[in-house]
């Protein structure tokens, strides 16, 4: 937890050494970008055929029909039971559109939730592997209600009675990745990337075009690496040679390897201590300041005068959980002297008005 | 700070005109009479967008408020940057609204029952959930928890906020983890979702009510419409993600006018009191 709060990444000795310097930052996470895409990248189900001794997949959420998009079943490593779910890709045109490039539909998560219950019931522990661009944003995903099957699959692995270990294969894309990522230990592989939206969608919202991706990805530090030290990946696996897609055995011995030391771990918390442990994991995410709780905030209804509101809009008074994982950008000069400019006003009205901002829809 | 700044005054205070165009059906209402109708078109029942001060204005017997927390602004996580920097668009926002992010909670009354409640404001950045909108949420949960009371979250949000990245994303965890926990306590959870209420937001704490209700013609989807539109091209149907396509699908339970809500909450408090809990409407109301 400390080390979380901190925003060190709790494992280090499976990290890959740092990639050869970059010439430019932009184009290093860009890079991991694409390589998490690349189609010869191994999917789920081919990583799980390494991985485990027997899987028998398990099809359809018993309410609608069955998502290819995300695939799941009880398997066997090592000798040991557990409950597969993830997201599955196609290696080719034909098997994307059947599996709808990973794109999980309400039933897929609705098939998730499904099988997390089964598990909880058996006892068995949950492996999660994400590989998605995120949730499919089409009209008969809303019809059936994709919010709610995602929202209800992350209520589902909050409660859930046994040990969870999500494994960030490829793309962990927003929403539709998060739904089946809540898991007690995440861990990604080298090349993963883990954003709250499409870096395109992103960079459509905020630059007003699509072609700034890389700079998206850059400012939301999609990289596993970056996700590390944010904490929100415990556990970074270093991919053979170029990346997972030159070897998809190699891949699957060391995520197999990983998969047993953490359920090794996970072992020896008991049902009770393993929800609360998950909880307070997902609890202490934040980065805020406390700025005090006296005054009326500056601009409210008594107006007062303007160098009131700005010393009170800059000054922290305390400092709350969130302290360790930012600093990274002082707010002091630069707003001030924003502010001595004029440009807040202007900006801040629109910002009032809703114009300032697109909403910030996610893409998925 | 002897400062002189081009200063706008603030809209409620000197409305720039008198009068605003119903977008709606395009009548020009008169400023006085539409806050009078709780910024409700008289003539076609468009629904403004309203601040969530005003919300809870509305909602909360007079008085009865008592805000938790209003001092947490967001650190920035991750020195985000694009056209602009994003401690400087919160800083904007901040001045704007009077605000400091876009979440306001705490614990009230509601019919004469204790509440603990949260409201999100669209007009903070487009009341976008970052880690501060998602910490007051859990903590209006966990208030609602130790107290043994009822929790409402009225929604007006875009979604998660993209500037602080994963750890936005974080936040449909961290409070689902504690409506989980308040679910398992026994208490009644209600979502008022009003417009618009998208993507992560939805996809979280707004979804998961006992009782989801909305506001008429709200905006309520998970992708933006320029993905659902764009993307994938599919031609949209009628309403789509309208309050009424929600409730056709059944995943909202009531489409209340705003004229009626506070008196629809107070009978659902009322009938979906936790059990052992006693009724205290009738009794004298605990002030926060
Ligand atoms: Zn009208």
């Amino acid at each position: 937890m400390v080390d979380r709060l901190l925003g060190r990444p709790r494992d280090r000795e499976t990290a890959p050494s740092a990639p050869p310097p970059p010439e430019d930052p932009r184009d290093a996470v860009w890079a991991r970008v694409q390589l998490a895409r690349n189609p010869r990248r191994p999917h789920t189900l081919e990583l799980v055929g390494h991985i485990t001794d027997a899987f028998v997949e398990l099809h359809g959420d018993r309410l609608f029909g069955d998502d290819g998009a995300i695939v799941g079943g009880p398997a066997r490593i090592d000798g040991r039971r557990v409950m597969i779910v993830g997201h599955q890709k196609g290696a080719d045109t034909d098997e994307n559109i059947r599996r709808n490039f990973g794109m999980g539909k309400p039933e897929g998560f609705r098939k998730a939730i499904r099988l997390f219950e089964l598990a909880e019931r058996l006892g068995l522990p949950v492996v999660t592997f994400v590989d998605t661009p995120g949730a499919y944003p089409g009209a008969e995903a809303e019809e059936r209600g994709v919010a709610d099957a995602i929202a209800r699959s992350i209520g589902a692995m909050c409660r859930l009675r046994v040990p969870i270990i999500t494994l960030i294969t490829g793309e962990g894309g927003s929403g539709g990745a998060l739904a089946i990522a809540a898991g007690d230990v995440v861990v990604a592989l080298e090349n993963a990337v883990y954003a709250v939206i499409s870096p395109e969608g992103c960079a459509s919202i905020l630059w007003r075009t699509p072609e700034k991706a890389p700079d998206a990805a850059l400012a939301m530090r999609m990289s596993a690496q970056d996700q590390a030290e944010l904490g929100v990946i415990d556990r970074v696996v270093a991919e053979p040679g170029e990346g997972a897609h030159v070897d998809a055995a190699e891949t699957g011995r060391r995520l197999r390897a990983v998969i047993l030391e953490e359920l090794d771990g996970l072992a020896a918390l008991s049902p009770d201590e393993l929800v609360a442990k998950r909880g307070g994991r997902y609890r202490v995410f934040g980065a805020f300041d406390d700025l005090g709780v006296t005054e009326p905030i500056p601009g409210a209804a008594d107006r007062p005068g303007l160098a009131d509101r700005l010393r009170r809009a800059l000054e922290p008074v305390g400092k709350s959980v969130g302290d360790a994982l930012g600093g990274r950008t002082g707010r002091d000069g630069r707003d001030a002297r924003d502010a001595r400019e004029g440009r807040d006003a202007r900006e801040g009205r629109d910002a009032r008005e809703g114009r300032d901002e697109p909403p910030a829809r996610e893409e998925v | 700070m002897p400062l002189t700044l081009p200063f706008r005054p603030r809209r409620e205070t000197y409305p720039p005109d008198m009068w605003t165009k119903c977008p709606s059906c395009s009548e020009m209402l008169f400023n006085k009479h539409l806050a009078k109708n709780l910024r409700v078109c008289g003539t076609c029942g468009h629904h403004f967008r309203i601040s969530a001060k005003a919300r809870l204005d509305q909602l909360l017997d007079p008085g009865t408020f008592r805000e938790r927390d209003e001092g947490l602004a967001s650190r920035d996580p991750l020195g985000f940057v694009d056209s602009k920097p994003y401690a400087d668009r919160l800083v904007a926002a901040q001045l704007a609204t009077g605000r400091r992010d876009a979440a306001t909670w705490g614990f009230g009354a509601l019919g004469g029952r204790r509440v603990a409640i949260c409201a999100l404001d669209f007009g903070f950045m487009g009341g976008s959930m970052g880690s501060v909108v998602g910490e007051k949420v859990t903590r209006a949960a966990e208030g609602a928890f130790v107290e043994r009371i009822p929790l409402i979250v009225v929604s007006a949000s875009g979604g998660a906020r993209m500037q602080e990245g994963t750890l936005a994303l974080m936040q449909l965890v961290k409070t689902i983890g504690a409506l989980e926990r308040l679910r398992a306590a026994g208490l009644p959870y209600i979502s008022v979702l009003a417009d618009p209420t998208t993507g992560g937001v939805f996809a979280s704490f707004a979804a998961l009510g006992d009782v989801n209700v909305a506001e008429p013609n709200a905006l309520i989807g998970f992708a933006g419409a320029r993905v659902s539109a764009g993307t994938i091209a599919e031609e949209l149907p009628p309403g789509f993600q309208r309050a009424e396509f929600l409730f056709s699908h059944g995943f909202v339970d009531r489409i209340v006018t705003r004229a009626d809500l506070r008196d629809e909450l107070a009978l659902l408090l009322a009938l979906l009191r936790p059990a052992g809990a006693t009724d205290d409407a009738s009794g004298s109301v605990r002030r926060g």
